[in-house]
């Protein structure tokens, strides 16, 4: 598990607020891929985009027709921010599979963040748009009786408040479980001597499938911001 | 035998992560590293920093950018397109003109050749009617010819009728014929 251990860089001291870490380390080297992967190829954006401006703006499109799809023209106002969330998901995820990376995202309180922010940014929209009427999201008008909407608002109200969790802890459960697997298989190699290359395999295979993960779990993180912020913007 | 321990060991931090799932909150540091809170204020904070510059980055230039670059890049496709329609427009336009400039030449061309063939018609008419008027002249003058030559033939005769009565009269009856009644009597003869 040392792979996940936070560490200061400098010095042995404990870790404060403004320790500066591994992990801060990583998350700058993140915000450097972003800058490498946005900003530097559209300095000089062409008409007829080149390889790395089309790369940009395909990410950009992606996010931008989810937004749309899920949202709606209202979406409009929240697509940075939505953007900011995918590209930095994506992004950590995918360094972290780097060999002796470190995976901001598998870390529960960065998810945490992530979540409680679209949790009280959503709550808040909510009752500003619609009022105390934000509260019938969890009166289920389809329901045939009073005591089946009374027993559905608890349950509807149960999940309102464990979303937060499920969406952070699926996301670092997700890039955790990964990397530690990934970690398992690599101790079996030196184990296993010249049979290492068994294991060798299966991590090529495994390595595969989790940067398919690293880029599902970012746009599954997205998506789900997007309909959790459609509750707020149109109910349902 | 080494090499055993050393799965076994590797197995055991497998099992450890599950453990560390379940008890990490007692065991603090010794469990799972993400539980351990003494790191959350750190985490957050540089957490929050980065994703405040990602987002100003995007917001101030990122995202501007590219949009403005789209939005660029679907008018100039819009402009090529209307140009496009423009010239196809024009294209017609010509077209039209051309077909409507040889509707007219062709309408000229035949005005000129029916004018032409009128002229022509009539000088011909003027040269045939010129033509039977001298014939006409010619004939009219023949005729009077003709006329006259048969009317000094047929005085001749009368002349040569008469004679030869006279000379018929004289031989048969020297002196007994009356010169005007024979003349006369020929006369009758020649011209009933």
């Amino acid at each position: 598990m040392d792979q996940f251990v936070i560490k200061p860089l400098f010095g042995d001291e404990g870790l404060g607020l403004f320790t500066v870490t591994n992990q801060t380390l990583w998350l700058a080297i993140g915000v450097l891929i972003a800058f490498a992967l946005f900003a530097l190829p559209t300095r000089n954006a062409t008409l007829v985009p080149g390889r790395m401006q089309s790369v940009a703006e395909s990410l950009y499109m992606f996010v931008r027709k989810m937004v749309a799809d899920v949202l709606g023209e209202e979406g409009a106002k929240y697509f940075p921010y939505i953007f900011t969330v995918f590209v930095f998901i994506m992004i950590s995820n995918v360094a972290g599979l780097i060999p002796t990376s470190f995976t901001t995202t598998s870390h529960i309180a960065v998810t945490g963040v992530l979540a409680l922010t679209v949790f009280i940014s959503v709550t808040v929209i909510g009752f500003v748009k619609h009022g105390a009427h934000f509260i019938t999201l969890f009166w289920v008008k389809s329901a045939p009786t009073v005591a089946l909407r009374c027993v559905l608002f608890l349950i509807e109200l149960i999940s309102y408040f464990v979303r937060p969790l499920s969406h952070s802890v699926r996301l670092a459960g997700n890039m955790m479980a990964g990397h530690a697997v990934l970690k398992v298989f690599a101790a079996f190699v030196p184990a296993l001597g010249i049979a290492g290359i068994i294991p060798i395999g299966a991590m090529t295979g495994m390595f595969a499938l989790e940067l398919l993960v690293a880029f599902v779990q970012a746009y599954i993180f997205t998506i789900l911001t997007c309909v959790y912020l459609n509750d707020a913007l149109h109910m349902h | 035998m080494g090499l055993f321990i050393s799965a076994a060991q590797a197995a055991t931090e497998a099992v450890g992560i599950e453990e560390g799932v379940e008890h990490g909150g007692e065991h603090g540091s010794a469990g799972l590293p993400q539980l351990d809170l003494a790191s959350f204020p750190s985490q957050i904070f540089w957490l929050v920093v980065a994703l405040v510059v990602l987002y100003l980055m995007f917001t101030r230039v990122v995202l501007p950018r590219i949009g403005g670059i789209i939005e660029e890049r679907h008018d100039a496709i819009e402009d090529d397109l209307d140009r496009a329609a423009d010239f196809k427009r024009r294209a017609e336009e010509a077209e039209a003109a051309w077909q409507k400039a040889l509707a007219d030449a062709r309408a000229e061309a035949q005005a000129i050749a029916d004018a032409t063939k009128a002229e022509i018609q009539k000088e011909i008419d003027a040269a045939v009617a010129k033509a039977d008027a001298e014939i006409a002249a010619k004939t009219a003058e023949s005729e009077t010819r003709i006329a006259e030559v048969r009317a000094e033939a047929s005085a001749a005769v009368k002349e040569v009728a008469q004679d030869v009565a006279a000379a018929l009269a004289e031989a048969v009856a020297p002196g007994a014929a009356d010169p005007a009644a024979l003349s006369a009597a020929v006369s009758k003869r020649v011209e009933g």
